[in-house]
């Protein structure tokens, strides 16, 4: 009974540190634009965020209720499985933060407890068409929906309004902006910090310290709440560069209809039954705004490095979650291993993003860079994370595989090397 | 597999009305709101433009306060 208290302590930990990767990656999705268009200062957008991200968090437990079911068997899951899949989504999380590119937590978490499942009882236990429904096809409808509303929004709104540029409009479009933004961060909170409650609660279920079919007791709410909004406080600087700037330039008019059309889609998807990933809806929104502009660009390569990313979300959570659920088998030092492992891997991965710091003070630094025709020069030259991105992107996301395959083997120190030597 | 075409379709619809109404509509406010700026540097005032703008935000705030109402009423 010991080691069992253990390992779920773990499971809990480790939960608390996905919520928290899953606060900084996801800031970028309500407050990108407004960043990148100086309607909020970036420290206090982010500090709005997290408040809202935690108030959200108190709103419902319905999401956190339905997490577990559905995409795979709860019977026959042990902790180990959720600390498998734990340590798949954290990593894909942070490995796509390094390279400044959003991809949903959503589906990380869900690839790495497919994997995980799939390691440790077999194809079987995962319920593929399930899998089509809820995670693949609103990937592709996501940013469809959000993009054409948002595009045609900004056409209406250029037509109607023309380009006039007075203090009313600045002041206008910044509160609009702002509000919508809020909402997003609300809907966030309730959506999010609940996939980790119910993470946290599937595992006290499976450990067998509280009863099945228990709502979330209020410990894990507090601290699921507080996670995700220290992480969103924290902010991932990377990513709010490329969604408020990388992927197009946005005029404040512009980024009220993006934010407001992912605001509006967010809230119709999951009030109406079809989910949709806030991170592929904001994107979509982003780009659908800016081609809704008269001389607007979207940059088509930091687009395409984005669904490469979405697409590859899911099977690499799903490799490094089977690789890692492999190990932790092994027995209570396999389960040590992968912890050493998740803590060195993250390491590594703060290690070698402190080589080009991006943070609130430099996050909009692009702003003087005339828009128009050079923009697809600098976009090819200089992408928003890192100086030498293309490389990096086929450097970077083949990592998980190379993880999880040392990581398949009981080879406690290789697995730590792979993410520095791969970048 | 069973893919739900209706609610895939609601969605896309109503986002898509929802989000052109409200975003056309807030445009219409920030108009008039403008005409009121020259308007008042020209020393006249235009009562029916700002009247008008002021519906159109009311009317955004309730959208505003039906969204909450939708993130909340999920509890």
């Amino acid at each position: 009974m010991e080691s069992f208290s253990l390992i779920l302590a773990i499971v809990v930990i480790t939960a608390l540190a996905f919520d928290f990767t899953n606060g900084f990656h996801d800031t970028a999705n309500a407050m990108a634009t407004t960043i990148s268009t100086g309607a909020l200062k970036p420290k206090i957008a982010v500090a709005m965020s997290a408040v809202l991200n935690l108030v959200g968090a108190f709103l419902s437990v319905e999401v956190a209720n339905t997490i577990s079911k559905g995409l795979v068997d709860e019977t026959g899951i042990r902790p180990e499985v959720i600390f498998a899949a734990l340590v798949g989504a954290i990593l894909w999380n942070l490995l796509t933060w390094l390279v400044g590119l959003p991809s949903s937590s959503s589906h990380a978490l869900m690839g790495g407890l497919v994997g995980a499942t799939v390691a440790s009882a077999g194809f079987g236990a995962v319920h593929g068409d399930v899998l089509v429904t809820k995670v693949l096809l609103p990937a592709v409808a996501a940013p469809v929906v959000a993009g054409l509303a948002s595009l045609l929004a900004t056409r209406f709104s250029y037509g109607i309004g023309g380009t006039a540029d007075g203090e009313a409009t600045r002041k206008g479009y910044r509160a609009g902006q702002i509000a919508s933004a809020g909402l997003v961060s609300l809907a966030h909170g309730t959506n999010d910090a609940q996939k980790t409650m119910g993470i946290i609660t599937l595992a006290l279920v499976a450990g067998g310290s509280i009863a099945p079919g228990s709502n979330p007791p209020t410990w894990v709410i507090l601290s699921a709440g507080l996670a995700i909004a220290l992480g969103t406080y924290i902010g991932g600087w990377r990513i709010i560069r490329t969604m408020g700037k990388g992927l197009t330039d946005l005029e404040p008019r512009q980024g009220f209809a993006a934010q407001t059309s992912a605001a509006t889609a967010i809230l119709a998807s999951s009030h109406l039954g079809f989910s949709l990933s806030t991170t592929h809806v904001v994107s979509g929104s982003v780009m659908g705004a800016g081609l809704g502009r008269k001389g607007g660009v979207v940059r088509w390569s930091t687009a395409t490095r984005m669904f490469v990313a979405w697409a590859l979300t899911l099977p690499a959570a799903a490799l490094v979650g089977a690789g890692a659920e492999s190990v932790t088998d092994l027995g209570d030092w396999g389960t040590a291993v992968v912890a050493v492992f998740l803590i060195a891997a993250s390491a590594a991965i703060w290690k070698i993003s402190r080589r080009e710091v991006v943070d609130h003070t430099n996050v909009v630094e692009e702003t003087d860079e005339p828009a128009g025709v050079v923009t697809a020069a600098i976009a090819a030259v200089t992408p928003p994370p890192v100086g030498t991105v293309t490389e990096d992107l086929t450097a970077t996301i083949p990592a998980p595989v190379t993880l999880s395959a040392p990581a398949a083997e009981p080879a406690p120190a290789a697995p730590a090397t792979p993410p520095a030597a791969a970048v | 597999m069973k893919i739900d075409w209706a609610a895939l379709g609601s969605v896309f619809g109503v986002s898509l009305g929802v989000t052109v109404a409200l975003v056309t509509l807030f445009t219409l406010g920030i108009a008039g709101l403008n005409r009121r700026e020259k308007a008042t540097a020209q020393g006249g005032s235009a009562a029916l433009a700002v009247t008008g703008a002021y519906l159109c935000f009311a009317a955004c705030a309730a959208a505003v306060a039906y969204g909450i109402n939708l993130i909340v009423a999920k509890a």
